[in-house]
């Protein structure tokens, strides 16, 4: 098997003689003899942070919507007057007697009925298959995202102590000057679901880079800052987080709008790991073994073969 | 070495991701309902408290606002009107013949009346109010500061938390009740309010005395407060959480 690499590439970290000799299973072309070359994808550290992610962001987006729930608007600034929210669900009774949900943002309102402001019969915010628990249940929900934001919060501190000291971040993840030149190729290559190939695969392109830098330096720890700003004890300790982020209610504003940025980015995250080959990934992920798809370069040669 | 086929390893994976939502749709629901997982999940009060109490000083103050900030209006949540007929005989004669007893673990056990309470050195303090559903008002209150009154009665050195005993009963007969500890009884913050936005303190907002304590949520801000318990221990109290939210399962220390 390793007589098809070709030599000059191959990387410290690969360590082909531990790679399991198997058939590769994304091959479907007839024509070239399957070939696999086995890459060491995902240090430990970065799979166990990752699936404790997985557990912990499912837990607190859905235990944040019943939080939520118990007070379905969002307003900007200290205070929350009544009148005067920039998001709010809630449930109306027509002139026809019928009960709908509306949805205001900004001032335009929407019907939103049976997923926002109404569901079930029931009025509030979210639906009960979005919420933890599924019954209006605040104690419970707070209990649920209290516990799984400590846990996601030193997973975070741990991993992002992990990459700085380790060289992860720098050599993996920082999108440098010389990825950001490439961005107009590899934006076209994205929307051409052209998925690199040979080396490339080795790396991460550099609009994960930007991703997944912007997710763990940036949206994390603004996610936990502005729940830590709706803590009244936090912001006796530390007033100039109000100052930051312009009030409590805008905290919980920019919270709610974080929370609706990991959604995207779980979302986006799920449909590349599902185009650019689902089990490949997920084994990369799960036992850090990753298969590198072939380059033209190499099929040639190994027609040649 | 026996290898493992792709097969295996699908067939695991497609399993695993099952389990993990079942477990998540479904299981979280009766984890819910279990006895020992929502004790689990309680442990982060106790990790909580300890960090936030390590990372604020003793005397780290709430912020404070200006009149500007004043909320148009100070919402009334909960008990608008205790149901409680010995209250409404109070609030008939302006709350003239009602006393704030303190007592429990005090050398002095006291009683005052509103206009004794008013003679103390008093504080005011225009604050934002944090209620555990997620809305915040901002309100001037006037009070006595609770340090200020426990000197007078001299709690022994037995005494851990204050415990406020309410006029409001909900539907079945259950009162109102909340506890604080020591370090937020002394809190320069802590006062037993009688004024709100330069009136006296309307019913709907507790009446004739409500609790402040500033750094915590609203509904450790006791109102329709009629008598302070000292204890070492608030086991034996209703349902032996600490307070009224506290028994239904809100965390005892609200600074989250």
């Amino acid at each position: 098997m390793t007589s098809h690499d070709p030599p000059p590439l191959e990387e410290p970290r690969q360590e082909d003689s531990l790679a399991p000799e198997q058939h590769s299973l994304d091959d479907t072309s007839p024509s070239v003899p399957p070939i696999t070359r086995w890459y060491y994808r995902h240090l430990l550290p970065v799979r166990l942070g990752h699936w404790i992610n997985v557990l912990c962001l499912p837990i607190l987006i859905m235990s944040g919507f019943q939080i939520f729930n118990a007070h379905s608007a969002l307003y900007w600034g200290d205070r929350s007057d009544r009148d005067r929210p920039i998001l709010a669900m809630t449930s109306v009774r027509t002139e026809s007697g019928e009960r709908k949900g509306i949805t205001m943002v900004a001032g335009h309102t929407f019907d939103t009925t049976g997923v926002l402001g109404l569901s079930g019969e029931r009025a509030r915010g979210f639906p009960s298959w979005a919420t933890l628990p599924s019954a209006q249940w605040l104690a419970m929900g707070r209990r649920w995202h209290l516990f799984f934001a400590w846990i996601f919060v030193i997973n975070g501190l741990l991993f992002g102590l992990y990459a700085l000291l380790r060289g992860h971040f720098w050599r993996d993840l920082f999108p440098h000057w010389r990825d950001l030149q490439n961005i107009g190729k590899t934006i076209l290559d994205h929307l051409l679901f052209r998925h690199p190939s040979g080396e490339e695969a080795k790396h991460y392109n550099v609009l994960q880079k930007i991703a997944y830098t912007g997710v763990i330096f940036g949206l994390g720890p603004l996610i936990v800052l502005t729940g830590l700003s709706m803590s009244p004890m936090i912001d006796a300790a530390f007033p100039w987080l109000l100052t930051v982020f312009g009030g409590r209610q805008s905290a919980r504003t920019i919270h709610f709008l974080a929370c609706f940025a990991f959604i995207g980015f779980v979302v986006i995250h799920l449909f590349q790991v599902i185009v650019t080959g689902l089990w490949n990934n997920l084994r990369s992920m799960v036992t850090g073994w990753y298969t590198i798809p072939e380059s033209e370069e190499v099929h040639e040669k190994t027609n040649a073969d | 070495m026996k290898k493992r086929t792709p097969i295996d390893r699908r067939r695991f994976l497609i399993g695993a991701a099952q389990a993990a939502g079942l477990l998540l749709l479904t299981g979280c629901d009766s984890l819910s309902r279990s006895d020992w997982f929502p004790r689990l999940l309680g442990k982060a009060e106790g990790l909580t408290r300890r960090a936030q109490r390590l990372v604020t000083t003793r005397r780290a103050m709430a912020k404070e606002y200006t009149e500007a900030d004043l909320s148009p209006v100070f919402p009334s949540n909960g008990t608008s009107d205790p149901n409680d007929s010995d209250y409404q005989a109070l609030a008939q004669r302006h709350f003239a013949d009602w006393r704030l007893k303190i007592g429990g673990l005090v050398k002095n056990p006291a009683r005052f009346s509103l206009s004794e309470l008013r003679q103390f050195p008093s504080r005011t303090q225009i604050t934002r109010h944090d209620c555990v559903e997620g809305w915040s008002a901002i309100g001037k209150w006037k009070g006595v500061p609770l340090g200020e009154l426990l000197t007078r009665v001299q709690p022994l050195p037995s005494a851990r938390y204050a415990v406020f005993h309410c006029a409001d009963p909900d539907d079945e007969d259950q009162y109102y009740y909340e506890s604080i500890d020591l370090e937020d009884v002394y809190h320069p913050q802590t006062i037993l309010a009688y004024e709100l936005n330069d009136q006296p303190l309307p019913i709907a907002n507790g009446a004739p005395l409500r609790l402040r304590v500033e750094r915590q949520l609203g509904y450790k801000m006791a109102k329709y407060v009629m008598r302070i318990e000292l204890v070492d221990s608030f086991d034996s109290i209703a349902g032996g959480r600490g307070g009224y939210w506290e028994d239904q399962g809100y965390e005892w220390y609200a600074g989250i």
